[in-house]
């Protein structure tokens, strides 16, 4: 069934404020003026938005290092995301987790998180849960090609496929762990091919087609909300910056024509094209979409900037719940 | 607690049991989760008879799967529910020492205090069971380095449910350490619920001129020293910190303020253990009170050997503490 307007609008939506978003981050952080590092989720844009479509009250997310796309798709604030990043006393974590910890708990996204393979047994409590209080609730559990190596993934997916729980693995492949080519770091193509261990359905999409993703997440967290388990969705995907901050070209662990070829197949771009061929939104429409953002953006950053650092007081507050 | 009560004996593992069937009648967001605590009743038995009250979703066996188990905790307890996780021997909280220590404990403080984690992990340290260097370890010290993370050790059954009822309700996660060895002990046991308050310590034996601070096990074997003691005209005061974080400095203090001597006990090994930070919290607090360095007993600096007759040597015992509290006295022992 072709997808409304409304859906590929949304969707179009949910990607240009990632990578707006992330664009704005990466030259702030080349300027000197975000602290920290950041791993910024430009080019995966398609997968964090094709899932977090589906996603509404009571799901969780939980996340990665590359974290900001994932709340951003599931509607983070730009305001305290970007006065997170500053560590000023107004971001979502008080400034006290900056880009690897940037959390919502109200909207369920239960952390980027620094520790790669850290999220997937968390994501297994949080489905735990939505099937212990008796809710319709999914988790979405992303993890990239590397994280896929950790035991801890391992584990977890094995709890998941035995307990059936509303869950999907959302494994960002991009290529990439940190520096070192998939090719490089386990033996195997396809990361889908690993659910078959664990008893439930892997499944590979097209991570730079929005439509595919949310075609293929639909089924799958419609099925976990029907209480028959996990599924395992690989989306080929690609960073088009580097693992920190933004360069991404002129780098030796990959060729600048791998770059250019996956550029060519720019998420955005590729449904920018299919809305204007359908006729929903063309190239003018796109440009007001993307300026609304640029603008919102822009007064974020400066929300951001003029916030207050937090007080040294705050230091070992909220190390314990009082 | 009243006379009636008080009568009742029962050991450790009883107690965990009644406190654990307490907590989960008293709170339906309550479950337990381990491997073998379900069907099995848990290879120590303290959760026999739970799963038939409570039923599978409540009492969960899991895959022998350490990282996912705590994990399961952490999302569990950020989205809402109470869960206890049992890691059956506390040497294997190594397999899970990410989501522990960079997940549980942290998430709080990352997220700027927004998220709240009421996880309560149970575990079985100690030696004494010849089982050799992967199941006999006291790691605690491991725990009390991580700021996010309540310690408490029980030294018998009335802690043992005191502070597992405390830590349960308690907001944060707390690592709620058991002893192998003390499972079978027995002592008084109130029917009722109550909590041992997380930060109190007890004063066991009062005393006037040697205080003895010591965890756990070692508890039982500083009564006992002290009753060795006695013989040579010490009268010394025990005291069980019963939780390493948050510590009862105070307790501790008053009663260096009073003896003007003091010996820190636990059964880890005692380089680096958590008795280092008690002595240096001690002289830190009371220097001026101090008549003789504060001494320190603990398991020499190897793993726990398996033959019995290395780890009698290794766990320290009733002879070895009057032994250290004479020579600390000047005294030959």
């Amino acid at each position: 069934m072709p997808l409304s307007a409304e859906t590929l609008r949304d969707l179009h939506r949910r990607m240009l404020r990632i990578r707006l978003f992330e664009e704005e981050a990466g030259r702030l952080s080349e300027a000197g003026r975000i602290p920290g590092a950041l791993h910024l989720y430009v080019g995966e844009e398609a997968v964090a938005a094709g899932v977090a479509a589906h996603l509404g009250p009571g799901d969780q997310v939980t996340s990665t290092h590359r974290g900001h796309g994932h709340l951003v798709a599931v509607g983070g604030d730009f305001r305290q995301m970007f006065a997170e990043l500053f560590g000023r006393a107004t971001g979502y974590c008080r400034g006290k987790g900056g880009s690897m910890h940037i959390a919502d708990m109200d909207l369920g996204m239960l952390g980027a998180n620094g520790i790669v393979g850290g999220g997937p047994p968390i994501a297994v409590g949080a489905a735990f849960s939505n099937k212990y209080r008796k809710t319709q609730n999914v988790t979405a559990c992303f993890f990239g090609d590397g994280a896929s190596n950790e035991g801890s993934f391992h584990e977890a997916a094995n709890m998941a496929g035995l307990y059936r729980l509303p869950l999907i693995f959302v494994c960002e492949n991009n290529g990439f762990g940190e520096f070192t080519r998939q090719d490089r770091h386990q033996a195997i193509r396809d990361i889908a091919d690993r659910a078959a261990g664990y008893g439930f359905p892997g499944i590979v999409v097209d991570g730079m087609d929005a439509v595919a993703v949310y075609e293929a997440a639909g089924e799958a967290i419609a099925r976990a909300r029907r209480g028959e388990g996990p599924t395992l969705l690989e989306c080929k995907t690609y960073r088009f910056f580097d693992h920190v901050g933004v360069r991404g070209m002129g780098v030796v662990y990959r060729s600048d024509d791998e770059v250019r070829a996956w550029r060519e197949r720019d998420p955005i771009t590729l449904l920018e094209r299919r809305l204007a061929e359908l006729g929903i939104l063309d190239e003018a429409g796109a440009a007001a979409v993307r300026e609304a953002i640029q603008a919102e953006v822009r007064e974020a950053v400066a929300f951001a900037e003029a916030s207050p650092f937090p007080d040294p007081a705050a230091l070992t507050e909220d190390v314990y719940a009082s | 607690m009243t006379a009636a009560t008080a009568q009742r004996q029962l050991p450790t593992v009883m107690a965990i049991n009644e406190a654990l069937r307490q907590l989960m009648r008293e709170d339906p967001n309550v479950f337990l989760a381990g491997e073998d605590v379900a069907l099995y009743g848990s290879v120590f038995g303290f959760s026999r008879g739970l799963l038939d009250e409570f039923g599978p979703e409540r009492v969960v066996d899991t895959p022998i799967s350490e990282a996912a188990l705590v994990g399961l905790g952490v999302g569990a307890a950020a989205t809402g529910l109470r869960p206890i996780i049992d890691i059956m021997f506390m040497d294997f909280m190594g397999v899970a020492m990410d989501q522990l220590v960079n997940q549980a404990a942290k998430m709080r403080y990352m997220f700027g205090g927004k998220a709240r984690l009421p996880l309560t992990i149970h575990t079985m340290a100690g030696a004494g069971l010849n089982l050799a260097a992967q199941h006999s370890q006291s790691l605690e010290a491991w725990f009390c380095h991580v700021p996010g993370l309540k310690v408490v050790m029980a030294s018998g059954p009335y802690e043992a449910k005191g502070l597992l009822i405390a830590a349960v309700r308690d907001e944060s996660p707390v690592i709620v350490i058991n002893h192998k060895a003390l499972l079978g002990l027995a002592g008084p046991v109130p029917e009722e619920m109550y909590e041992i308050p997380l930060g109190q310590a007890a004063v066991v034996r009062p005393g006037t001129n040697f205080t003895i601070i010591a965890t756990g096990r070692m508890v039982h074997e500083s009564l006992a020293a002290a009753e060795q003691l006695r013989e040579h005209g010490i009268d010394a005061e025990v005291i069980d910190p019963r939780s390493l974080v948050p510590l009862d400095t105070e307790t501790l203090v008053a009663s260096l303020r009073k003896t003007h001597r003091a010996l820190v006990v636990h059964e880890a090994v005692r380089f680096g253990g958590f008795g280092a930070e008690i002595a240096a919290q001690l002289q830190e607090a009371a220097f001026d009170h101090l008549d003789a360095p504060i001494g320190r007993v603990g398991a020499p600096f190897s793993p726990v050997p398996f033959s019995p007759a290395l780890e009698a040597h290794y766990v320290p015992n009733a002879d070895r503490i009057a032994g250290e509290v004479l020579r600390l006295l000047g005294r030959a022992a």
